[in-house]
This record gives C-alpha cells, structure tokens and sequence, in this order.
C-alpha cells in the first residue's frame, strides 16, 4: 500500500496537479492522469480474476509466424515465449533473455549469433520445448505464401535461404543451413551481413517454438501450441479467443521477463464498435482497448473536459511518427532550398493540433521519437519557439531556390483518416502564407503505397511534391524506426515505405550502424542518421505520437511498456472478482 | 332529316359558366396555364418550389453571402477552437452573430460559409447529373418505343444491364483510379466532371424506361398515323409529333431525379470520393460530423439539415407539378 500511494504522490508530481485533494491517506491507488507512464499504477501481486480485453475488428492472426501488429506481438507474450524478450518494465525497451539463458553471443563480425535454451522448458502438453522447435518456428514463417503477414527480417537477414523455401516442401529442415542445432539446447544462426541488433530479430514472435509435428500451416492459429503462462481455451475466429492458464508454464524458467501473470483467465472481445468500446471502458465491462492506440477523438474530447476521467487516463508516447515526406525527385523538391522553404513555412502547431493537439502528439523536430534509444534533442529549423511558421526564413529559401513568388505543387494524404486530412488542409493554409500553392490529392489508404505515394512513377507523374506519411517502429530501436524509411536502397518500383528520402550519407551511417556491436555508440549512429536527414529537409517531421488510454482503477500493475507504447499485456491484474 | 334545334333568342350570347360575375374576361386556356393554376393552388408545392429557388440563388451569390455573413470558407481560426480537447470555445458549437452556423472542430472553418459554397458543388453536380441522364433516357426511350422490335429489345436489355450496375462499388474505384489531368481538367474541376459522369451516365435508364412506356402508348395515337401517311421522317415524327407530348413527364422526372442526385452526390463525398478537400461538400461535412456527434452535434446539423431541406423541396415541388400536369395520377 505504501508503494501504491508514492506512486500516487509521483503521478501527482508529474502532472502538475491533477487533482486537488492529493494522494497519501487513501486506500488503494488514487487514479491520477499518466500514473502509468514511467512507473507503475497500483502495484499488487494478488491473482485471480479475469482479464477481459476488447479491440475493434480483428487483427491479422494470432499465430506467432504470421503476426505484424504490435498489440499482438504484445498479448502473444502470454502465450508464446521467444529467445529474448522486451521486458515488462515502464522504464524502457530493454531486451533481456527469455527462452534464452542469456542475450545473444555474436561471432564472425556479428555474422553469427548463438544461443542456449533454459533446462526445464515445456509446452501446454508437458513435452520438452528444444531448439530444432525454435528452428522450425523460424523455418515455417519463412513462407510467405502460407504466411503472408509477418515481417521479412529474417527472410532479409538468414544466409542462403533457397529461394521458394518452405517447410511444407522440405520436412526435414535440410535445406536451412544458415539454422544450426548442435544440440537441444543450443541454436546457432548465420547472417548474410553484419548485423549488431540481432537480439531485436531474435525477440520477434517468429522465434517462439512450433512443435513440428502440431503445426497445422495456415491452420496454426486455430491451435496454438502455448509455451508460455496461458493457453488458449476457445479460438472463436472473428469474435471471442479465451486464454486460461498453462499450468506446464514454470515461472522460475522465467525470471527475466518479468511476466505476472496475475489473472486466472483472459477473454478477447473482437469486433466490439469503437465508440461502444470507449463507453464499456469507462463502465467498467471491459478492462483493456487491446489495439492500445487510444480513445477515439469525441471521447477524448468528452474525457479531456472532466477532470475526474481524465485522472483514469494515461497519455501514453508511443513510437510512431506523423510526418510529411519532401520527395527529393519531384520538382521543385530536387532543390533543398524550396524544400527547406517549405519546412520553414508549415505551422508545426497546425499539424499538432490536426493529430488531436497536446494529447494526440508532441511537435516533432526530427524523426526518431524521443523514446527510442539514440534520440538526440535536433532542433535545426527552431520549429519548437516559431509553432505557427516562418514566413520571413521561408521567403529567404525560397529565394535562394530561384522561386521568390513560389510554386505550386500536390499533396498527398490518405483520405479516408481525417486527422491526416485536417494535417494537409493545414499544411496547405500555412504554405499559401509565402506563396506556394499546394492542390490537396486524396488516395484510399488501401493502395497509399502499392499505387500511389509508394509508387515513384506515379508521384513524379502526378507532382506530388509532399507526401503525407507516418511510420512507427517494429522496435524501438534505430533500426527498427528508421531503416526502412530513409535507406535509399530500400526504394523500389512500388510498394515503397521510404517515399523518397536518398542521401548518400544517410546510406554509409547506416552500414556502419549494422557492423558496430557496442550498443551506445550504434544507437549515435543512428542519432547521426536522424540529423542528416532533417539537414537535408526531406521532411516536415510533424508531431512524435502519443495516445490517450484510458486506464479503468480497478485494474493492477498497469503500465505502458515502452517497447510497444502500450499497456504491458503481461502484467496487468484485476480487482473485479 | 333533321329537326332544327329551336334556338332561343340570346342564347348565343350567354357566358359558358352562368356563375360567373363581374367584368373578368373570359380566356381558352392551354394545357401550360391550367398546370400552373392548378400547381399555384398548391401550397406545399409552391413552398417547395420557392425553396428551391432560394436554394438555387444562394448557391449563386455564395460569395457576396459569404462577405455579408461569413469568413472564407477555408480559413481556419485557430482561436475559436481549444487547442486541447479540439471543440469550438463557445457554447452550441461557436454559434454567433459572426458564425451564423457555428464552427467546424478542429480548426475553427466557418459552417455557414461552407454550407453556402456546399451547395455550389451539390446544386451544379446534382443539376448536370440530371441533365445527362434525362438527356440519354429520352433519347433511348423515344427510339426504344417507337421503333419497337430488336431495337426496342436492344436497348431495354441494355437498360436492365445499367440498372444491375453496382454503382456506388464502381464510383469508388473509378474516382480513385482517374489520374490528375484527363481531358484538359484537372484537381477538382476534374473530379466534379467525373462525378457527374458517373451519376449521369448511370441513371438514364429510369427515365429511359418511362420514356419508352409513354412513347408506346403516344404512337399508336391519330396524330402520329397521319404524319406516317403524309409521309414524314422518322426523325420529324420523334422529335416534331412525340418529343412535344413528352415534356410533362421529363419535366416531372426531372425534378424527382435532382434530389435523388443530390442524395447520391452527398453519398460519394460521404464515403470519401467526392470533391477534393478542402472544397466544402454537404456530404463530406457530414462524413466529418460523425466523428464529432457525441460532443459536438450542432457541427451535424447544418450540413444534415442543409441537404435534408434541399431534398424534401425539390420532391414536394416535383410531386406537386406531376399532380398539377397530369391530375390522374393523384
């Protein structure tokens, strides 16, 4: 109680005063708005009860090889243990080991990575977890016919992957070299190139063992084997799964995860209506929005005005940035000095107040969100002390770029999400200000980069000069934010997600980045990257993300996890009995 | 044999309707004047009919209104809307003597002004909508019905095929697929274009279909056996004896398809496939409102309200002026 109450006094401290009367002599947790940032709400160990969660539609599967939503690689901990693991703490992402005896040891410049399983490990079923299970798990996703979902990493990264391979043709894992299993308890993985951030790879879902013999394919899902401390119960595809606890699971095979597992049950209400759900968590008849991005604009609206409800919400960061690309192949964007017009000109507070205002995001002034590792405070166009535009530094630009009057170009946005729309609407205000004229071209978001801003041919047709776009990391980690979106080698003929961003010296930081093992000085390089780019003013870098939960107080443990911007699905415990 | 009728004395000079007194002279009337007595003695008409003339010169004026009563109708006015929550400063939505209808969320655009320019965009689309289709179904409907046989066959199979179109299904994918320059358009005037195309060209066959029903029934009449006999063209036959005793009914379809089109333009933009923003549309104002009806329905109203009273007076006008042209169908 004493701890649950500091924490209260800590929210307080925090926010400034949310609540007049103050912690320290009630009993229990006194709500305060972001108690669940940084620190944890109403810490407890108490157990039982069920947990039962909520999200809008469905997401792509629940099957750890074909998954690429971070609210499941989230929950999916429950029930799936990988090599490593981002660790249930509010503090930071920080891989630790789990499956794993320790992180990864790295030979052959970081071509090789090697790993020991714990003694003790079991499935649902009391049968032993080995690492030919880890190296088939890994083997299988490498279908992308069968498994379309998941990430490529390690179809990217594994050496010799012959080409079409799948596990389904070849049962005997033979023609996987780059997997080696000396042992049952030792997984040896070779990579084409250096590359220093394995650990991330190696705590993505598609390392959680499959027994080979249980894997039914594209069917998995409906019967996911468990290796973790729930299992499922009932998979009702498109409306309700239900986890209960694997009593095979052995927690002292678990000790650096830092998992609770304090419910005896979890239910996943799928399809439930957005603003239905925001009212069923303020009823208290769910407990957790699983998809973590926060209350829907009205309720935000509704909750922001009542100091009492505001108190049960947490306005979590998340590592996602809402930005606009300056494609450097589209004129008059060729030229760094009209894009840098155009980067002075934009109303950095007009795009925040498009994304829902102080709630929705912080004004950004580079790409890499502050929560991830790297991050270096990069202010080059002084976009925090002018939030409405320069029009005065803008008009210098746009002289030196040889259109004093200036131009008129496209913007692209994805019409169907209305803050993006409300950002160009503003973008465009503030850009007619020193005379650039931008006609606003909305694209469904189904296509946005299969044929339209991701397509080269067709923004160089059209002059799409500014392209609205937000990314968010697979892991919070340079790597995982920035590579795919300002590596000029990324780029092909479609489908792209860097829309057009080549800098040379971009490309170099970034190869030295893979080869450097020390952890600090690689997350400077990234740093390094992050600057280039907003040096080069290929971006109007927008606003860092931020959602706003809402946290009912009944609930235990609660905390946003850094590693997914979200309320850590492994901790969380219930006082509804 | 006839027997001569015993005239009486000045009965030649007796007025054909005792009953009326007073010095008013009495006048044959055409067809024209006995509708337009009939739909003047209409109320509900005649009201939905000055609306719709009220509408119609509001979307003309649009900017001299707006200098009167409004702000540009994409200017955005940061300080009337909170930063933090998104919603107007004032009660009711920033209803003012300033902003007659209030102000949209976010960034504070004027609702009245955007609502006068809204009407532009639905007026103009959901009138030359019209105009295509009523131009196509006539055409089709009088050669279906007049020349009967394979032709007739031809063109009412083509008719089923149009209406069997999924429409909405197809608008979406054609807006989205048209490039930026077609035609010598472009941006916005492009896809107001292909809009009307889309809705035009779509919707013949309604009036195809009441074309070919009447001009089936009309060239069995006397009239258009005698031009046959005197030798008359085809082409004089359809437009001199047939066209002119269609009018009624174009014009009563007409006036029934504008609301209809103006319904379905509103839908487009409601889906998101209408004009481009950040031209004011009803149904994309709309489309906006939903996400803000719980905390802020005055934003719902005027768009809601704007194409609500558009559509009821262009259908209690149409129905009215059917009534008055053609009273049977009461």
């Amino acid at each position: 109680m004493v701890a649950a109450t500091a924490v209260a006094a800590l929210g307080l401290a925090a926010c400034g005063g949310g609540s007049s009367s103050g912690g320290g002599t009630s009993a229990g947790a006194k709500p305060v708005k972001d108690a669940g940032i940084g620190k944890v709400y109403n810490p407890s160990t108490q157990k039982g009860g069920t947990l039962r969660f909520g999200i809008t539609e469905d997401w792509d599967s629940v099957d750890p090889g074909d998954t690429y939503y971070g609210l499941s690689w989230n929950l999916l901990r429950n029930y799936a243990r990988t090599l490593t693991v981002f660790k249930s703490t509010p503090e930071g992402a920080v891989v630790v080991p789990d499956l794993a005896t320790s992180l990864g040891k790295p030979s052959d410049d970081a071509k090789t990575w090697t790993y020991t399983l714990r003694d003790g490990l079991k499935y649902q079923d009391g049968t032993p977890i080995t690492s030919t299970d880890i190296k088939y798990a890994v083997a299988r996703q490498l279908d992308k016919d069968t498994f379309p979902n998941g990430p490529t990493y390690f179809n990217d990264w594994l050496a010799n992957v012959p080409q079409g391979y799948s596990v389904y043709k070849d049962k005997n894992l033979a023609d996987l070299t780059s997997i080696d299993t000396p042992d049952a308890k030792t997984i040896v993985f070779h990579l084409k190139a250096p590359f220093a951030g394995f650990d991330y790879l190696a705590q993505l879902p598609a390392t959680a063992p499959v027994p080979q013999a249980k894997d039914t394919g594209a069917n998995y899902k409906t019967q996911v084997i468990s290796s973790g401390p729930y299992k499922f119960q009932s998979y009702e595809a498109g409306k309700r799964y239900v986890l209960v606890r694997n009593d095979q699971y052995d927690p002292k095979t678990d000790p650096d995860s830092g998992r609770l597992a304090l419910p005896d049950e979890m239910t996943i209400d799928l399809g439930v209506d957005a603003a239905d759900l925001d009212q069923r968590l303020q009823a208290g008849t769910i407990d957790v929005d699983l998809a973590g991005t926060g209350v829907q604009a009205q309720t935000q609206a509704k909750l922001l005005a009542d100091p009492s409800a505001l108190a049960n919400t947490d306005d979590a960061p998340a590592a996602r940035t809402w930005f606009t690309v300056l494609p450097d192949y589209v004129p008059p964007m060729d030229n760094i000095d009209c894009r840098k017009a155009v980067v002075y000109a934009y109303s950095p507070s007009g795009y925040q107040r498009a994304y829902g205002g102080a709630t929705g995001g912080d004004i950004a002034t580079s790409l890499l969100p502050p929560m991830i590792p790297g991050h270096v405070a990069y202010d080059p166009y002084n976009l925090l002390k002018n939030t409405d535009g320069q029009v005065d530094m803008a008009k210098q630009e746009l002289a030196k770029c040889g259109k004093p009057n200036g131009f008129t170009t496209n913007m692209a946005y994805r019409s169907d999400r209305p803050k993006e729309q409300a950002m160009a609407e503003s973008v465009q205000q503030s850009l007619a200000k020193v005379g650039i004229t931008v006609n606003l071209k909305g694209y469904p978001s189904g296509d946005y980069f299969k044929l339209y801003a991701g397509k080269p041919d067709f923004v160089k047709k059209n002059n799409l000069g500014i392209l609205a776009y937000g990314w968010g990391a697979d892991w919070p980690d340079g790597y995982g934010f920035l590579d795919q979106i300002v590596d000029s080698r990324t780029i092909r003929p479609a489908g792209n997600t860097n829309l057009g961003i080549s800098i040379p010296a971009v490309d170099q930081l970034i190869d030295k980045a893979l080869v450097t093992t020390n952890t600090d000085a690689r997350n400077a390089l990234w740093g390094d990257v992050d600057k280039a780019v907003m040096d080069n003013a290929s971006v109007l870098p927008g606003i860092w993300s931020k959602g706003l939960d809402y946290r009912p107080p009944y609930l235990t443990n609660v905390f946003v996890n850094p590693a997914f911007g979200q309320y850590d699905y492994t901790t969380i415990g219930t006082t509804k009995k | 044999m006839t027997v001569p009728v015993d005239v009486e004395p000045g009965a030649y000079d007796a007025e054909p309707e005792a009953v009326v007194t007073g010095e008013e002279r009495i006048e044959g009337r055409s067809l024209g004047q006995i509708a337009w007595r009939r739909l003047r003695r209409d109320k509900v008409a005649m009201a939905g009919g000055v609306t719709v003339i009220v509408l119609i010169v509001m979307a003309l004026i649009a900017p001299l209104l707006v200098s009167w009563f409004g702000h540009p109708p994409n200017e955005f006015h940061y300080n009337l809307v909170s930063a933090d929550t998104q919603m107007p400063l004032a009660k009711w939505g920033g209803i003012s003597k300033d902003y007659l209808f209030g102000v949209e969320p976010v960034n504070g655009r004027d609702l009245f002004s955007r609502i006068v320019y809204g009407a532009r965009i639905s007026l103009l689309i959901a009138f030359l909508a019209t105009l295509l289709s009523v131009a196509i179904g006539v055409v089709m409907g009088i050669v279906a019905g007049y020349f009967g046989g394979w032709v007739d066959a031809v063109i009412s199979r083509l008719m089923d095929i149009f209406l069997a179109f999924p429409l909405i299904v197809f608008a979406i994918a054609l807006v989205g697929a048209i490039p930026d320059h077609m035609f010598g358009l472009t941006g916005n005037g492009l896809r107001i274009a292909v809009l009307i195309f889309i809705i035009g060209f779509f919707n013949w066959p309604y009036i195809g279909r009441i074309i070919r029903g009447q001009t089936l029934s009309i060239r069995e009449r006397e009239f258009v056996d005698a031009a046959i006999s005197l030798g008359a063209t085809h082409r004089s036959i359809l437009f001199r004896e047939l066209l002119p005793n269609l009018v009624a009914p174009i014009l009563v379809y007409s006036t029934l398809l504008i609301p209809s089109n103006i319904l379905f333009e509103a839908a487009l933009s409601f889906l998101g496939v209408g004009v481009q923003a950040p031209t004011a549309s009803w149904g994309g104002m709309l489309d906006q409102a939903t996400n803000w009806f719980q905390v802020d329905p005055e934003f719902l109203f005027p768009p809601g309200l704007a194409i609500f009273i558009t559509v009821l007076a262009f259908n209690l006008f149409g129905d009215g002026l059917r009534d008055a042209i053609d009273p049977r169908s009461r």
